[in-house]
């Protein structure tokens, strides 16, 4: 466990990549910190690289075996760089009450017609906007209300920006 | 002069186009030499109207909503020319029906304040319940919290105040406060709204359950997909700190008490307490089998005490305000008010914060308007996605934790998702089955297994296969399920699909259940 071994060793791989090396020193002796580390990671690199488990895994003295578990288990973390536009689109009971069916099915489809690594589609489940339903995450931007119609033009805004 | 405006910056206002509105508005103030001070508040849960643009005026804050940026120039002239015909005027925010008529104790400052300002949070009586706590025994606090009578807010409703003393009477060279703000249930969002709009009052209530069980060291819980309470938090805990309410010496006490906050990662099941923990500590958040119960031995093995968002906002009121005057509200063992999310179909949805004891039936039509698609409303679940399905004979309920157990329900976190009579039941209670399979943490055989067993199922009868042996082998599915799950998802997921089986079960091409026949 992290916690009893809280000192991260300093020591870089040949292979290992310095930013990397950087959120792992930031994050010496913080009790528990794979998940903010994981987080830093995706934050700065748009992803979790391959690479960057074992150098995870060795600073806080778990195996390979346990990072990539971690990893896995959590779905907001990405080991694939990810697309321009990214779409998530709220899957559950309010939204399901308000035509969000129909608007991830419209979404599945425009998306299809796109190049892959543009556009990548997602469920989520509940962003919160539980009044304005049916609601979508664009990039990270929350939107409510949304009809197919909506979602076009937001697509396409995205697309501009 | 200077002229006042605020625009919410709560996630509700923003998936509106809330920046845009407040560009337009510094935009078309440049413009005309007006000298615009635009606060960027929280949200008043009136979410039919966000962005809900509200100027200051001598007789009180006047609302507009929803604003689009094309309105900002004509709202700029009726503001001006106080002109109370503007399309989108609603008069005086505070006399708005839906608002009036709540009773905001916990959410008294919520759309109120500026967030991030300190010196608000004062001036509308923040930290008055921690300088109380500061001068008091920690039993003293335990006590009030306690005859407060508040439970847990975040579903379970365990009394808040037996947690605290099991954590103060249990002794240890650390301790924490855990705060659960993974708030994953669809239908519920005052968690989100509170972090956006009052993040203080959960700063305030962490430090003075440090105080009451002798923790220094807190934590905030906060789910991925709320990025916005995630910034909001941030910038609360910084300026909390430099204006000592945070840190080695609270207010000159010599008392200390901080908090970090992380960020999850979109599990669901991180918002069950011993999920979460495992998180906090770095691990897959799979369920730890209880006891040992986490205020005996919780966060990093330390007695904890890990509560909801709610539930630690609202317990600077009690102590400012005294326990009696919380327990003087709702009904029942269900005492003081709950903060109500009204969602799904609806016509006037969001936040209504009332005593316990009003009914569905009225917090559906009186505030909620009835449904948005004007069609008639068919079904409400409450209490989030393990929560049951209720037909309207139901409606009439009273709000109480007690009252909804003999129903074979539950309050919940007091989510409430109406559907209108387009929804098909039987869809809903596959959907349950196969939401409980996605977001099983796959401990437990009854959750991760029966999950599958029971969306197969579910899919089976309603393509007509043999429908009423496999009616017969769900409900005693659902029956395993619940009896041997580890923890409330696979525990409670039978709910939603029991309730949709027996209150409808022509969407499943059943014939009635027998009377008898209780979930």
């Amino acid at each position: 466990m992290d916690t009893i071994q809280p000192a991260i060793d300093p020591t870089p791989h040949d292979d290992a990549d310095p930013r990397v090396q950087d959120i792992l020193a930031r994050h010496a002796g913080q009790p528990g910190a794979l998940l903010p580390i994981l987080h830093d990671v995706q934050d700065t690199l748009g992803w979790i690289p391959e690479p960057a488990v074992p150098q995870i895994a060795t600073a806080l003295q778990r195996s390979r075996a346990e990072v990539h578990g971690v990893i896995s288990f959590y779905t907001h973390f990405r080991t694939a760089p990810p697309a321009r536009t990214q779409i998530e689109v709220c899957r559950a009971e309010s939204c399901q009450a308000c035509g969000g069916g129909v608007l991830y099915e419209h979404a599945q489809t425009r998306v299809a017609a796109e190049n892959a690594g543009d556009v990548s589609l997602a469920p989520v489940y509940c962003l919160g906007l539980c009044a304005q339903s049916p609601a979508v995450m664009i990039n990270g931007r929350p939107h409510a209300h949304v009809t197919p119609e909506k979602l076009d033009a937001l697509l396409a805004a995205a697309r501009e920006a | 002069m200077t002229q006042t405006l605020y625009i919410p910056q709560d996630t509700a206002a923003l998936a509106m186009g809330a920046d845009t509105v407040a560009d337009a508005f510094r935009i078309e103030a440049t413009r005309r030499k007006l000298d615009l001070h635009i606060v960027r508040n929280g949200s008043r849960g009136l979410h039919w109207l966000e962005p809900l643009v509200e100027v200051v005026t001598p007789a009180g804050r006047v609302a507009y909503g929803p604003v689009t940026p094309q309105d900002v120039a004509s709202i700029l002239d009726a503001a001006w020319a106080h002109d109370a015909t503007h399309p989108l005027h609603h008069g005086l925010t505070e006399d708005i029906l839906f608002l009036k008529k709540q009773e905001r104790l916990t959410f008294a400052r919520v759309g109120v304040i500026d967030p991030l300002s300190i010196t608000d949070y004062e001036a509308h009586g923040g930290f008055e319940g921690l300088r109380q706590a500061l001068a008091m025994d920690p039993a003293a606090i335990v006590d009030a919290v306690t005859e407060s009578g508040l439970r847990g807010r975040g579903g379970a409703a365990f009394p808040t105040g037996i947690k605290w003393r099991t954590v103060l009477q249990t002794p240890a060279e650390q301790k924490y406060i855990v705060c659960n703000a993974d708030e994953g249930d669809s239908g519920t969002f005052s968690d989100r709204m509170l972090m956006e709009g009052d993040p203080c009052a959960l700063i305030e209530g962490m430090t003075i359950a440090g105080l009451a069980v002798g923790a220094t060291r807190g934590y905030i819980y906060v789910r991925s997909e709320y990025p916005q309470a995630e910034r909001i938090l941030a910038g609360a805990l910084r300026a909390a700190r430099a204006a000592g309410w945070l840190g080695n010496d609270i207010q000159g006490t010599g008392r200390a008490f901080d908090i970090e906050l992380r960020r999850g990662a979109g599990a669901y099941i991180c918002g069950e307490e011993t999920s979460l923990l495992e998180s906090l500590e770095g691990r897959r958040g799979l369920v730890r089998a209880k006891p040992p119960l986490p205020a005996v031995r919780g966060l990093f093995g330390c007695p904890t005490v890990i509560n909801n968002v709610i539930s630690l906002a609202t317990v600077p009121f009690i102590l400012a305000q005294g326990a009696a005057t919380y327990r003087d509200f709702g009904m029942g063992r269900s005492r003081g008010t709950l903060p109500f999310q009204l969602a799904g179909n609806i016509r006037h949805g969001g936040l209504v914060e009332k005593a316990f004891g009003l009914t569905l039936r009225e917090l559906l039509f009186d505030f909620g308007g009835g449904s948005r698609s004007g069609r008639p409303l068919k079904a409400v679940q409450v209490g989030g996605p393990l929560g049951a399905y209720l037909p309207e004979s139901q409606w009439d309920t009273p709000l109480d934790y007690e009252a909804f157990l003999t129903i074979s329900a539950m309050l919940g976190h007091g989510g409430v998702v109406a559907f209108d009579d387009t929804a098909d039941m039987a869809a809903l209670a596959e959907y349950a089955m196969e939401f409980c399979a996605i977001e099983s943490c796959g401990k437990c055989t009854p959750c991760r297994i029966g999950s599958i067993r029971g969306t197969e199922v579910i899919r089976a009868i309603r393509s007509g296969q043999d429908r009423d042996s496999r009616a017969e082998l769900l409900r005693d599915l659902c029956d395993t399920m619940m009896a041997g799950s580890l923890c409330a998802l696979g525990g409670m997921t039978p709910y939603p699909v029991l309730s949709a089986l027996r209150h409808f079960p022509e969407d499943f091409g059943l014939a009635a259940e027998p009377a008898l026949h209780t979930v």
